[in-house]
């Protein structure tokens, strides 16, 4: 563990008047808006609930309590480098819908106060005003109310649309691949997920097909004490390619809220998928009060060979972040990238990283993780690279640094290797920098006033990650670090 | 163009009294050089003047002219002072990681430019720019398309320094110990630098422990510090003096 002490960086005092100053976190809005919800409370019967209001075929409900069933006997987790107060599984409610969801082709009648909600997001729906270039599916708390651009997407054969829809009309993928890269059994929250997922989003993108359009869900947690527990299923057919973005807010409330996702990817022969997220869900006021717990379950699996998955995240927000977007290097020649910006403020803890499991032959994998720690958080890397006895001449670079500003954080580096294989090839590199005084007077002795300095050092610093998001993305992501930044230096 | 008046300072959080009452007077289109034994208060004087928060300035007053306006710069951020034409050439350059050296001096030339109701520049022009300067200065470097001083030699360090302020142009131009470090060759190119951008409208307060420098950058007045205070200030002759005969005949 790697903390800053005597170096003399900023005086504390100036930390502590300037954190008064940093501009509050804009998405804490809530929507007033009639909505139907289940009563608080897990067993059985809520599961049967929410597939009877999902109007679901028996075997989806039938895998549900298999994997309520599962989940009872296991037990929560304990070895991150967090702590976190009990979570009472019994005061959540699992489904919370707004009453007048709209019909699937007629979003621009959908209940004008959702439509204003995405629209302060900066998330137009609306046929006027969607964004151009990208299809969006908008998830409010428990369900989708609407995807955009679908009949342009039909045209190539490509289906995005909520996995509601998709086990009412595709039953036969969904039965196909759902849990095929994440099982039920996978882990404690997965199994929760698997349980009472309400939705969330699903592509299905055919042989050769390069999707026209990005493809994009945004979820919104509105209602209080609710879960969001959406999954996500995404198959890239032979040859094809897809870039999928994923943005996240909620409002601010003095509780947890608990979000635990799951998204799936699948990959066949020569197929692409580029799955990148700027995760910004409310944090927490400055004393650690509320704010999202992000537990969630990421996995890519590039089944066929040449496939390729590639995760880029930015988390910048939840008061705790807990996830390790993964890939399962199946396919020989298959290639899996992880590159991730987390940066935590306030009393954020960030446990988040990635695995790497390399199976097929010529494998190969790219680790860059960034770490920005202030005020009194705490920032950690956890990374698996394993290689098995079938990797025959496989690769992973690995390389994790981490930037501490403010001498109350702290950042931590937990890399897992597993060679099994002679012929593997590994590199690791790692680092821990800070933002120092020395660095920002020479940026301003230039002409650059102290926030241009600490965002111009921050972007250097994760250039290598920013680089690898969609242009709109990337701009969204420096200005949300530039925000979060605000006034912790100086 | 700029007036130290009974200059003291200590270290922030620490009362031990560096400077003990400066007082120097630099007229546009002079070369002022100091020097002085280590630890006389040399790159105090210089980090003060560029607005380091690191010191305190206990009393006294910086003036500086700039269009007929005279304002006392103390009070003004380090970015301020850069955009009225103060600039100071580090002795120990800091990096950037990640950052390329073309768009750090973009944004720094743009600010500047922003601050004097100029236009700002576009990548494109400003690569032209650049170039100019480079070609005046005789740099082909390709420094410029890597990270600010990473892996950056000695010589490319005080280089860039050099090549910011030709970018930046600066009236008023401190040099804290730029020779620290460098051969010879590169000191002749730094020296040749300074020499191409001085001009009649800008001045020079170039801080140095060696004489060496001073024959390449060749001052209009030398003034010796010691203790926090200028104890002696004569023409050129002077650091020859020291040259041949140390500092302590000056001290005694």
């Amino acid at each position: 563990m790697i903390k800053p002490s005597d170096e003399k960086i900023l005086n504390e005092k100036t930390i502590e008047e300037n954190q008064l100053s940093r501009r509050e976190y804009q998405y804490g809005f809530t929507t007033d808006i009639e909505m139907d919800r289940i009563p608080k409370g897990l067993n059985e019967e809520t599961i049967r609930l929410i597939s009877e209001k999902k109007n679901e075929p028996e075997w989806m409900l039938e895998w549900r309590l298999k994997a309520y069933k599962h989940w009872l006997t296991l037990k929560e987790p304990t070895w991150p480098n967090f702590e976190y107060g009990p979570i009472d599984y019994q005061g959540i409610s699992y489904y919370t819908a707004p009453k007048n969801k709209p019909k699937l082709d007629s979003l621009d009648d959908a209940d004008p106060e959702l439509i204003k909600t995405f629209e302060r997001l900066g998330i137009p729906l609306t046929e006027q005003k969607r964004l151009a270039g990208v299809a969006v599916d908008a998830v409010f708390d428990s369900v989708s109310v609407g995807t955009t651009h679908t009949k342009e997407l039909e045209k190539v054969g490509v289906i995005f649309c909520s996995i509601s829809e998709a086990i009412q009309n595709h039953p036969e993928l969904v039965k196909k691949y759902l849990g095929a890269v994440v099982p039920y059994s996978d882990n404690f929250f997965a199994a929760l997920n698997s349980a009472v997922f309400s939705d969330g989003s699903f592509c299905y993108i055919p042989k050769g097909v390069t999707c026209p359009l990005e493809l994009s869900t945004y979820f919104r947690i509105n209602a209080a004490e609710s879960g969001q527990f959406e999954r996500t299923l995404i198959i890239a057919e032979e040859g094809s390619y897809v870039s999928y973005l994923e943005g996240c807010t909620a409002p601010m409330r003095d509780e947890n809220q608990l979000h635990a996702a799951v998204v799936e990817i699948l990959t066949l022969d020569n197929a692409e998928v580029k799955y990148s997220t700027v995760q910004n869900w409310y944090a927490g006021d400055k004393e650690g009060k509320g704010g999202v717990y992000n537990f969630v379950t990421k996995r890519g699996k590039c089944e066929g060979a040449n496939s390729k998955i590639s995760w880029t995240q930015v988390e910048a927000g939840s008061a705790i972040t807990w996830k390790y977007p993964s890939v399962i290097l199946k396919g020989d020649n298959s290639i899996g990238e992880f590159y991730s910006v987390a940066l935590t403020s306030h009393k954020m803890e960030a446990d988040t990283g990635t695995k790497m499991i390399h199976i097929g032959k010529n494998t190969s994998s790219t680790i860059v993780s960034k770490g920005i720690s202030t005020d009194e958080s705490n920032n950690s890397y956890r990374g698996l690279v394993k290689f098995l006895p079938s990797a025959e001449n496989s690769r992973n670079y690995s390389q994790c640094d981490s930037m501490l500003v403010g001498n109350k954080c702290s950042a931590n580096t937990f890399p897992y290797i597993e060679a099994n294989n002679p012929t593997a090839t590994l590199e690791h590199e790692a680092s821990t920098s800070k933002i120092n005084a020395e660095q920002l007077f020479y940026l301003t002795s230039r002409g650059l006033d102290l926030e241009q300095a600490i965002s111009l050092v921050i972007n250097g610093f994760c250039k290598e990650v920013f680089k690898e998001l969609p242009l709109e993305f990337a701009t969204e992501a420096v200005k949300l670090l530039e925000m979060k930044l605000e006034g912790s230096v100086g | 163009m700029i007036e130290i008046k009974n200059l003291h300072a200590h270290v922030e959080g620490d009362g031990t009294e560096i400077l003990k009452g400066i007082d120097l007077t630099i007229n546009a289109g002079e070369i002022h050089a100091i020097m002085g034994p280590n630890g006389s208060g040399k790159s105090t004087l210089s980090k003060i003047i560029a607005g380091n928060p690191e010191y305190e300035v206990t009393e006294g007053s910086i003036v500086f002219e700039r269009d007929f306006k005279k304002i006392d710069i103390l009070e003004l951020e380090p970015e301020e002072r850069a955009r009225m034409g103060i600039f100071m050439a580090f002795q120990y350059p800091v990096e950037v990681p990640g950052v390329t050296t073309s768009l750090f001096l973009r944004t720094a030339f743009n600010e500047v430019c922003k601050a004097h109701g100029v236009d700002e520049m576009d990548a494109l022009d400003f690569n032209e720019y650049l170039k100019s300067k480079m070609a005046m200065l005789d740099m082909d470097d390709k420094f410029i398309n890597r990270p600010v001083n990473v892996d950056f030699s000695g010589g490319e360090k005080k280089r860039n320094e050099i090549l910011q302020m030709a970018v930046l142009n600066p009236m008023f131009n401190v040099l804290d110990e730029t020779d620290s470090g460098l051969d010879i060759d590169s000191m002749r190119i730094v020296a040749d630098g300074v020499n191409k951008l001085k001009n009649d409208n800008n001045a020079f307060l170039v801080i140095t422990h060696y004489q060496r420098l001073l024959n390449y950058i060749v001052p209009d007045y030398v003034h010796i510090l010691h203790d926090g205070k200028i104890i002696r200030s004569e023409g050129k002759e002077l650091a020859l003096q020291v040259e041949e005969k140390g500092y302590d005949w000056l001290l005694s």
